[in-house]
């Protein structure tokens, strides 16, 4: 397979996801949506290493996994604080920290 | 053969995606999710990335998709699917605009690269062991730098989710019932000789909030020590 097709999926995919983001309004699922956009660049990156023939694209995949990795834990812990507290959980009504 | 994989993972990845975005309950995102990592994982596959395929089905569709499951079926509730009239328009148009730019960017820019069957195979090519010699020369720096991200990323984690005192002011509040016993029951308060079998006590149960201090509500309800 060429590698373009991948670049194509891998548009698609981080597409979804930025849509995604916009249109839910569950914190849950926006966090998702956010995993997507990563997999999608995952994509991108280890095609292009697969293009050049290096492993260093495959490197920064993995990397991407561990911020991933990190930002769901952090984004879960956010969302039990959330509803521990009996907020509505909710993106459009948890909006006191806009200015 | 791989043109024939290649479809099936694709296909599945792009509607497991749209699937996450279109599913009403949060459960059901989840494990559409658990099947667009997995398509994934066979993209990589055909990229030979094998390692970081298999890191993505341990790492995402393993670990994490079940700490997503276990949250969801904690908090739970499905939700009406989509913000107001404007995002509602607005956010797959930006999704398709986004798509287009994304497409001219990396396949109508003439970058001749792009366009080529990759580079010819080399033998061990990602496999575990480049990739740790990578890791340990190249790039030892990120490397040490995600090990305390994840644990940075876990202490916060705890900090976020625990269970702090005196946050929860509206829970219900917890009540301590006291219901007095009849008289000769071998109470310790009968044993010292405190309550005499002529103090006979009415049979009210005595709700009394914990934390207030037990004096003043027994000189209120006439009790004199007899608990």
């Amino acid at each position: 397979m060429a590698i373009g097709w991948f670049l194509v999926v891998s548009a698609l995919i981080f597409s979804i996801g930025a849509g995604g983001v916009l249109v839910r309004r569950n914190p849950l699922v926006i966090l998702l949506c956010l995993e997507m956009m990563l997999n999608g660049a995952n994509l991108a990156l280890v095609a292009f290493s697969r293009m050049w023939g290096g492993e260093d694209g495959q490197v920064f995949a993995l990397i991407v996994m561990v911020v991933a990795a990190c930002e769901v834990t952090i984004g879960l812990g956010l969302v039990v604080a959330i509803y521990r507290r009996r907020l509505p959980i909710d993106v459009d009504e948890l909006n006191e920290l806009q200015g | 053969m791989s043109a024939v994989l290649f479809f099936i993972a694709a296909i599945g990845a792009i509607t497991a995606a749209i699937g996450v975005v279109t599913l009403r309950n949060p459960f059901y995102s989840v494990l559409a999710l658990a099947v667009h990592l997995v398509s994934l994982a066979a993209l990589f596959l055909l990229l030979r990335a094998e390692f970081v395929a298999a890191a993505q089905v341990i790492v995402y569709a393993g670990a994490m998709m079940v700490l997503y499951v276990f949250v969801v079926a904690y908090v739970g509730g499905a939700e009406p699917l989509a913000s107001g009239a404007v995002l509602r328009v607005l956010g797959p148009l930006f999704a398709l605009a986004l798509t287009i730019e994304l497409c001219i960017a990396m396949l109508g820019a003439g970058l001749k690269g792009v366009s080529s069957r990759g580079a010819p195979f080399i033998p061990g090519f990602g496999t575990p062991a480049h990739i740790g010699r990578l890791f340990l020369t190249a790039y030892l720096f990120p490397f040490e730098l995600a090990s305390i991200l994840l644990l940075v990323a876990a202490i916060g984690a705890v900090v976020l989710a625990r269970r702090r005192r005196g946050l929860d002011t509206d829970e219900q509040a917890q009540f301590q019932v006291r219901v007095p016993r009849p008289a000769y029951t071998g109470t310790m308060a009968e044993g010292a000789g405190v309550r005499s079998s002529a103090h006979e006590e009415q049979l009210t149960p005595d709700v009394q909030r914990v934390g207030t201090t037990s004096d003043e509500s027994a000189a209120a309800t006439g009790h004199q020590g007899g608990w």
